[in-house]
């Protein structure tokens, strides 16, 4: 089936586990779907060629590029984005939490892609070593903390967070 | 940045895909993660009037370990492949290498093929495939070929598929008995693309070199019936007869001598892993 350029076509999947539906344009990048059209806007939007890693979320469940991605491939997937991590009451989950304890951000931009990519990434290694995280992170530009809190806020969620 | 406009197919069928790009040729382009193309399209380094996408293809997501190789069809992720518990010991170099490929968030969704078909002169797909050997099928309505690795990649970006072929599947050629492999890279950060990459597998006969990064096609070397104690004069003797590019990453003589010592290093690891086999 052809998508016409130009036009704007319907295009529905599922985003943080509740259905959703909008209009795209086939060149439309996911992450402007998801902040102009559903206007969920903890995805932020870096260097828009992959390389950065602020625009990361989840794709069936596994960690990509938001960027990367056209809204109208999206058709019938999964999509979690860093909103879904937070419960209904707003209060942060256990990585949020360790990222807190840990001061584990500054200016806060890169995080929703490093939230996302950990998000992931711990749920099929949960016990990972100090140099693993490190080449996880390696995929998430940050250029405030020097990575040195975000490794530490992961060991310590590895530790004991993901009960608190 | 945001790519060019372009119509979009999203190919339910095999057939459809390959009637896509009969119809299209060259105004057309095949994806399947997107993370090769991707970028590409979002800083409009490529154009195309048409994007056939065919991730959909479920038939096309096979993977097969067989005696003489390991086969990665059109869909299979990067992540999937490296997955595989086969691949450690069917194709040890590439269970070495595919960590140095993108970034956890790539992997996910870039593909084997998707990446050869990209044919970047620094990625490592085409450095590994050219260098254990191997074949890719190319398919269109006209029919299905076999295009050995050694004529596959025929320049930067380009490769020997028409414009009216789909890159149906990867097949890395299986390792001789007890062979001993070894891979180095050197980038900015681990999961750029590779100022200069090295690749070696000796076997019983002699030492293969790929290096990728160098010039606009992976270049593939064999130093028959090579010595460990002749490997640092013959790498030197190599790395002159390369004529690697400049760019702001890097000069061509530093890429020259990287050439020279991580082939050098790569080269004796893995004489010394045949050894130890």
């Amino acid at each position: 089936m052809l998508y016409e350029k130009g036009r704007r076509h319907t295009v529905s999947f599922t985003l943080n586990d509740t259905p959703v539906s909008g209009e795209a344009e086939p060149r439309m990048l996911l992450t402007d779907f998801l902040r102009h059209e559903i206007g969920l806007t903890g995805t932020h939007v870096g260097c828009e060629h992959g390389v950065c890693g602020a625009c990361t979320i989840q794709i069936d469940g596994e960690p990509a590029r938001a960027c990367l991605t056209y809204a109208l491939r999206m058709e019938g997937r999964e999509v979690r984005t860093v909103e879904a991590l937070a419960d209904d009451d707003d209060a942060l989950s256990p990585l949020q939490q360790a990222f807190r304890r840990n001061h584990a951000l500054q200016c806060g931009f890169c995080t929703a892609g490093i939230l996302m990519t950990l998000d992931a990434w711990l749920k099929t290694h949960p016990n990972p070593t100090e140099q693993e995280v490190r080449e996880t992170l390696s995929g998430n530009l940050c250029r405030c903390t020097g990575y040195a809190a975000i490794v530490r806020a992961v060991m310590d969620f590895v530790r004991e967070g993901r009960h608190a | 940045m945001k790519p060019a406009a372009f119509n979009y197919i999203r190919a339910e069928t095999l057939d459809e895909a390959l009637d896509a790009l009969a119809e299209y040729g060259e105004d057309a382009r095949v994806i399947a993660g997107g993370q090769s193309l991707g970028p590409m399209l979002n800083m409009r380094l490529a154009a195309p009037d048409v994007l056939v996408d065919i991730m959909g293809l479920k038939d096309l997501d096979r993977i097969e370990f067989a005696d003489d190789g390991a086969m990665a069809a059109a869909c299979v992720t990067q992540a999937r492949f490296m997955g595989r518990l086969e691949l450690r010991r069917a194709q040890p170099l590439l269970h070495e290498a595919m960590p140095w490929i993108g970034h956890v968030q790539t992997r996910s969704r870039g593909t084997i093929c998707g990446s050869l078909a990209n044919a970047d002169p620094a990625a490592e797909l085409p450095l590994l495939l050219a260098t254990v050997g191997g074949a890719v099928i190319a398919q269109s309505k006209r029919g299905q070929r076999a295009i050995a690795a050694a004529d596959f990649f025929q320049g930067m970006f380009e490769t020997a598929l028409g414009d009216d072929e789909l890159l149906l599947a990867a097949k890395f050629a299986a390792p001789k008995p007890s062979s001993g492999v070894a891979f180095r890279e050197m980038a900015e950060r681990h999961g750029d693309f590779a100022i200069v990459a090295a690749a070696a597998v000796a076997d019983a006969d002699g030492v293969t070199l790929g290096l990728g990064g160098i010039d606009a096609q992976p270049v593939v070397t064999r130093f028959d019936g090579l010595l460990a104690r002749d490997a640092k004069a013959a790498l030197t003797d190599h790395a002159k007869t390369l004529d690697p590019q400049s760019d702001p990453k890097a000069d061509a003589a530093y890429r020259r001598r990287l050439a020279r010592e991580l082939g050098l290093e790569t080269v004796l690891k893995a004489m010394e892993r045949r050894h130890a086999v």
